[in-house]
């Protein structure tokens, strides 16, 4: 590390949660003013590293050194002292509390005791100004911003803590495209400033264009650390997963197949946020939705889905008019829609059920006679379910919050392929799951298009869209603003058509200000 | 910590009760300790006709609670229990006074009435989204606020029909009070409907997590408004089966079982936040409240004597068990 | 720049519960037999500082997310308390006072032990504390009885100047001491912050567990007041259960009409003060209109039906349905 002297050693850390080890004697230096990123599988020790690190767990074995000090820290509080601020990757703000309230949570200014509001919103406005958001009025509730806003604020806030060690986890999952030209501004000024920076991150171009070092977990130990830029990406990926990395989309049929349209939206508006939406989705067919995030993507799949209210235009259905107005009219035979919800840990699951009972739990109406659950039926089909995408759990009685990320979405996949639903929407369904499981989630929409159903699949990762979408429709501001086709669906042509730019080539600057 | 022995124990046990909640089995073994410690007082503690005189009076606390059950496992609460429980009483009871016919539909009357209020429990948590604490305290003032109109402010004259006699102190099998069957088959009910309905499922669906029950296609408004519909009426049963026990309704009858019915919940170890719990639990903690009660009152302690002592054993043993887990 | 209408935002729900007072004032004393005078001005003061203390505890208990089920007790127990100490010389009714203050805290202090470091559910652990107290005031006034330092007593409930009610100037005082301090403070704002999303709290390294304590031991220490108060008005204590119940139930109603969130995190303790006052009127308007007092308690259930429906009215704005539910 070009002889520097490291500001935050971690030694032979481990770390068990019950049976399961998270960390097993992982090292780490972290370097005054440079970015290291972190790369790993999701379940690789990562979230447990910088938790460690920030000090919401405690270590069960191994030493931390500040400045060559032995550390421990009680609490995150505690962390914070040592000068060791995280970003994690679950918001941390308080949502009834002002924006400069927040800021200025952890160790508010002062006079007679009382918290000083004046020093406070002069705090604040220069923590938003830092992190290149003084669009946002501080005195704004947080509850009222959207998640990208929130994220901005999230910096902000541990920017005035004044930190030594900044450790961002996914902390751009949520931005905008611009949002993200900001951060990256501000993170490479305070580089420049003589902070360390932990970055963490499945956006690999991110890393790219960021860090100084790199260092890859797998399986709760550190793998392999390099000078960022020495590696290809196949190469960092194959660190991570331990095995070959290729064909991770399955091949796509030769041609659209000609069927009349299962899905069709004609005009559909709703609030502010969807604008004379029109678009088809035939069966056998995977329509991707593109876009930056928050441009109404997901709004347009919950209308689909029976969950808005004040909805203008018309949804069709095998092409006769339908009005939907419950997730339950969704569901029903007649219409036979399935949404794969935006968080599965609160929209997917009961995560302290059991596995049985969640993965029958959208089905409860097919496997009940006159209210009364055929509990043979259900085991029936949980062990087909469990079969076809499987399920890595060690029984079907244990609750579903004790399995891993990926197992969890595939529970949630699960449950609604027990109705056989011909109408599939997803939400951005392989955020923060590893890529073995990826893998395995686009192999299964490819095959359930094959067997007829007809899928609208948003994700905020370009990748997944060229890889597994027929069509690809790019959402801007609430309305659709291109389609793209077959051998069109190129990076270049996302980002281009995201960020409203018209024409090819045309100047990335104009669009990324918008 | 509790966990741990209680694990050490559990091991020695047949496969049945290992499996069973750790809370189940605490309040299992209170009941056993308070007979005991009951029986150092006095021998008749440990005789069949005082436990069966004791599981008598546990059901009708038994009814009331399989409904409260029902709303605590939804993650919501029934404070209008008080006032159901009174107004079932009192309706039937006024029933009665309108000749054959008023005898007869004398039960169903006064169990609609609360159907009735938990029904407006009901529109208020599923449809209008107002906390349940709040809108169950209004309507028990309602319900409270039309009784006092309805009897002018003193206790009811009307009394009881023979059938609810019958019902709460009657015999049908020999040696095995009618309100232990009735609570018997009230609770098999609902254990059947907990474990093996799709209604169940939902129930427990809500009580972890609303959101995710209702984007998995279940009308969790319906669901909600019965289940608040079945602890109006199961609270108005109870009050019904008190006033043939007392041959009549009372003003103030129902405030003795607000408490008590979420204590025998809670204690049973099911979850006050909802969608965790199991009916064996509710059973054990219906059992252990009236045993306490009936101690107390045997031990001819004063009012105020019993409230403390009462007050400090619940926190006592949800200290023991009923703690949410460590935040770190 | 746009600052004032984010005051406005923050302070909607005090606004609105003082616009529904003063309506609901307006028409009562319009309506009363004497009018707009200063004694029936003192008289409407009294009874409603009394459920304003009340209110005040049970938002600052409130805003945590909790809920304070045994507020309408520790007035009870307070007010039995008094009428055994809070008299004799000014020397001993002053130490009588602290001494019923100081068991108000206690009793707070206890709710706030069991809730946050017992890690037990507020509402069954209020409930059974509620007990505990009502037991003890009923070990003290078996009946009712007792007395009171009528000098002290008469000067708190009469006017000051002739004009003002006093009892409007010591929950002034008290706002000023308890409240804003409390509001102001580091503590009161990780109370805010627990209340309102307990993990992002603890994240940020906010005194979670401290601020809460204080809460519910403050809201000990405004329902003593209370019951310190209910003393002073009527000279005596008494243990009576259905009394101690309906405060609890009054003080729910009082802060909701007052704007504070049952959820937590948001409200304040003005809106509260606001919210009981507007509901103790609500509950005289049957007298000056010359009702039956049978029809209180019903009149005062479907007022407090109506108002807890108010809010959702709410709802009907909602467009996207999942955020129904929170």
């Amino acid at each position: 590390m070009d002889g520097a002297v490291p500001l935050f050693r971690m030694e032979g850390i481990s770390k068990r949660y019950g049976g399961v080890r998270a960390l097993e004697k992982a090292d780490l230096e972290v370097t005054a003013g440079s970015i290291h990123a972190i790369l790993g599988e999701n379940g690789a020790g990562k979230s447990t590293l910088i938790k460690t690190m920030a000090g919401v767990v405690a270590p069960d074995e191994g030493r931390m050194t500040l400045d060559g000090r032995e550390v421990s820290f009680a609490s995150p509080a505690a962390a914070n002292q040592a000068g060791i601020v995280c970003i994690f990757q679950e918001l941390s703000l308080i949502p009834e509390l002002s924006v400069a309230d927040n800021i200025v949570i952890s160790d508010p200014p002062k006079r007679f005791g009382m918290i000083d509001r004046g020093a406070q919103r002069r705090i604040a406005e220069e923590a938003l100004a830092r992190a290149g958001a003084s669009d946002i009025h501080p005195r704004a509730l947080v509850k009222d911003l959207p998640l990208s806003r929130r994220q901005m604020v999230e910096i902000a806030k541990a920017l005035a803590r004044k930190p030594r060690i900044l450790i961002l986890d996914e902390a751009t999952s949520a931005l905008t495209a611009a949002d993200v030209a900001k951060v990256f501004e501000v993170l490479k000024r305070l580089r420049s400033e003589g902070l360390a920076l932990l970055y963490i991150s499945h956006r690999m171009n991110e890393i790219a264009e960021l860090a100084d070092h790199c260092t890859v977990f797998r399986n709760g130990r550190n793998v392999a650390s390099y000078k960022a830029g020495t590696k290809s990406d196949n190469e960092v990926v194959e660190l991570m997963i331990g095995r070959e990395y290729s064909h991770i989309f399955p091949p796509k049929p030769a041609a659209a197949p000609a069927a009349t349209p299962v899905l069709e939206a004609r005009n559909l508006s709703w609030a502010d946020r969807l604008d004379n939406i029109s678009l088809s989705v035939r069966a056998g067919e995977v329509v991707g939705l593109g876009g930056l995030d928050g441009q109404g993507q997901r709004e347009l799949l919950l209308a689909f889905f029976g969950v808005l209210r004040g909805l203008r235009g018309e949804v069709l259905i095998d092409g006769k008019q339908a009005s939907i107005s419950s997730p339950k009219a969704a569901s029903d035979d007649g219409i036979g829609m399935a949404l794969i919800p935006e968080d599965r840990k609160t929209e997917g699951l009961m995560l302290p059920m059991t596995v049985r009972e969640n993965l029958s739990f959208a089905a409860l109406d097919r496997l009940a006679k006159g209210g009364i659950i055929d509990r043979a039926a259900e085991q029936r089909l949980i062990d087909d379910m469990v079969g076809l995408l499987a399920i890595k759990t060690a029984g079907l009685d244990i609750p579903v919050g004790a399995l891993s990320g990926g197992n969890q979405q595939k529970v949630v996949i699960a449950k609604w392929l027990m109705r056989q639903p011909r109408i599939i929407l997803l939400n951005d369904p392989t955020r923060g799951i590893d890529v073995g499981t990826k893998q395995e989630i686009y192999q299964l929409m490819r095959k359930l298009a094959d067997q007829g159903a007809a899928i609208l699949f948003y994700s905020t990762d370009y990748d997944e869209l060229i890889g597994c979408c027929d069509r690809v429709l790019v959402l801007y501001d609430g309305s659709v603003k291109r389609e793209l086709v077959g051998a069109d669906i190129t990076e270049h042509a996302l980002i281009a058509s995201a960020l409203n730019i018209h024409g090819e080539g045309a100047d990335m600057k104009q669009g990324a200000g918008a | 910590m509790s966990e741990t022995t209680l694990g050490g124990i559990a091991g020695r046990m047949p496969k049945f009760i290992r499996r069973a909640d750790p809370a189940v089995l605490t309040a299992f073994a209170c009941i056993v300790i308070l007979l005991l410690l009951g029986s150092l007082y006095s021998r008749s503690f440990l005789s069949p006709e005082y436990l069966l005189q004791q599981l008598k009076v546990a059901s009708f606390l038994g009814v009331i609670a399989t409904g409260m059950m029902l709303v605590i496992l939804l993650g919501q609460i029934d404070l209008s229990v008080p006032w159901s429980v009174a107004a079932g009483a009192m309706m039937a009871c006024a029933a009665a006074a309108y000749g054959p016919v008023g005898i007869a539909l004398a039960i169903p009357f006064g169990v609609l009435c609360g159907v009735a209020i938990g029904i407006v429990n009901g529109i208020g948590v599923a449809y209008l989204r107002i906390p349940s604490m709040i809108i169950t305290l209004a309507t028990n003032a309602v319900a409270q606020g039309l009784m006092v109109v309805y009897t002018g402010g003193f206790s009811p004259q009307d009394s009881a029909t023979a059938a609810m006699r019958y019902l709460a102190t009657g015999f049908t099998i020999p040696g095995v009070p009618n309100a232990v069957i009735i609570w018997a088959l009230i609770g098999a009910a609902m254990v059947f409907v907990l474990t093996r309905t799709s209604f169940g499922r939902a129930v427990y669906g809500i009580g972890n997590r609303e959101r995710a029950a209702y984007l998995s296609g279940i009308d969790t408004r319906r669901i909600v408004m019965i289940a608040f519909a079945v602890s109006g009426g199961l609270s108005a049963f109870g009050g019904v089966l008190l006033a043939g026990y007392a041959s009549k309704a009372a003003q103030s009858m129902g405030d003795a079982y607000l408490l008590p019915s979420i204590a025998a919940v809670v204690l049973g170890g099911t979850s006050i936040l909802g969608g965790r719990g199991s009916y064996l639990g509710t059973v054990a903690g219906v059992i252990l409240i009236t045993l306490l009660q009936s101690i107390l009152s045997v031990m001819q302690m004063p009012e105020a004597g019993r409230q403390i002592i009462y007050g400090v054993v619940i926190v006592a043993m949800l200290l023991l068990y009923g703690r949410a887990p460590a935040s770190r | 720049m746009k600052d004032w209408r984010y005051l406005l935002a923050e302070q909607r729900g005090t606004l609105l519960a003082l616009g529904i007072f003063i309506v609901m004032f307006i028409i009562y004393t319009t309506n009363h037999p004497a009018g707009f005078t200063a004694n029936v001005v003192q008289t409407a003061a009294n009874k409603g500082v009394l459920l304003a203390f009340v209110a005040m505890a049970q938002t600052l208990v409130v805003i945590t997310a909790g809920i304070d089920l045994s507020v309408g007790m520790i007035l009870l127990l307070t007010n039995c308390l008094a009428s055994w100490l809070v008299v004799g010389t000014p020397l001993e009714t002053t130490l009588g006072v602290i001494a019923v203050l100081a068991a108000g805290l206690v009793c707070g202090a206890i709710n706030g032990a069991i809730v946050i470091y017992g890690r037990l559910q507020p509402i069954v652990a209020t409930i059974a504390t509620g007990a505990v107290y009502y037991g003890i005031g009923l070990l003290l006034r078996p009946f009712p009885g007792g007395s009171v330092n009528e000098d002290l007593a008469d000067a708190l409930t009469g006017k000051l100047f002739d004009v003002i009610p006093t009892s409007l100037v010591a929950l002034l005082v008290v706002v000023l001491v308890v409240w804003v301090p409390f509001s102001r403070s580091e503590f009161g704002r990780a109370a805010y912050a627990a209340g309102s999303s307990e993990t992002a709290a603890y994240m940020s390294g906010v005194p979670i567990r401290r601020g809460k304590f204080i809460a519910y031991a403050l809201a000990g220490v405004l329902a003593s007041v209370g019951g310190l108060f209910l003393t002073f008005f009527t000279y005596t204590g008494e243990a009576a259960y259905a009394s101690g119940n309906s405060y609890t139930l009054f003080s729910i109603a009082a802060v909701v009409l007052g704007g504070v969130s049952l959820f937590g995190g948001k409200g304040s303790a003005i809106g509260a003060i606001f919210g009981a006052l507007a509901f103790r009127t609500i509950g005289d308007l049957l007298f000056v209109f010359d009702f039956d007092p049978l029809w209180q308690p019903l009149f005062q259930g479907v007022i407090l039906l109506i108002a807890v429906s108010l809010g959702a009215f709410a709802l009907f704005r909602v467009r996207n349905r999942l955020e129904w539910f929170l």
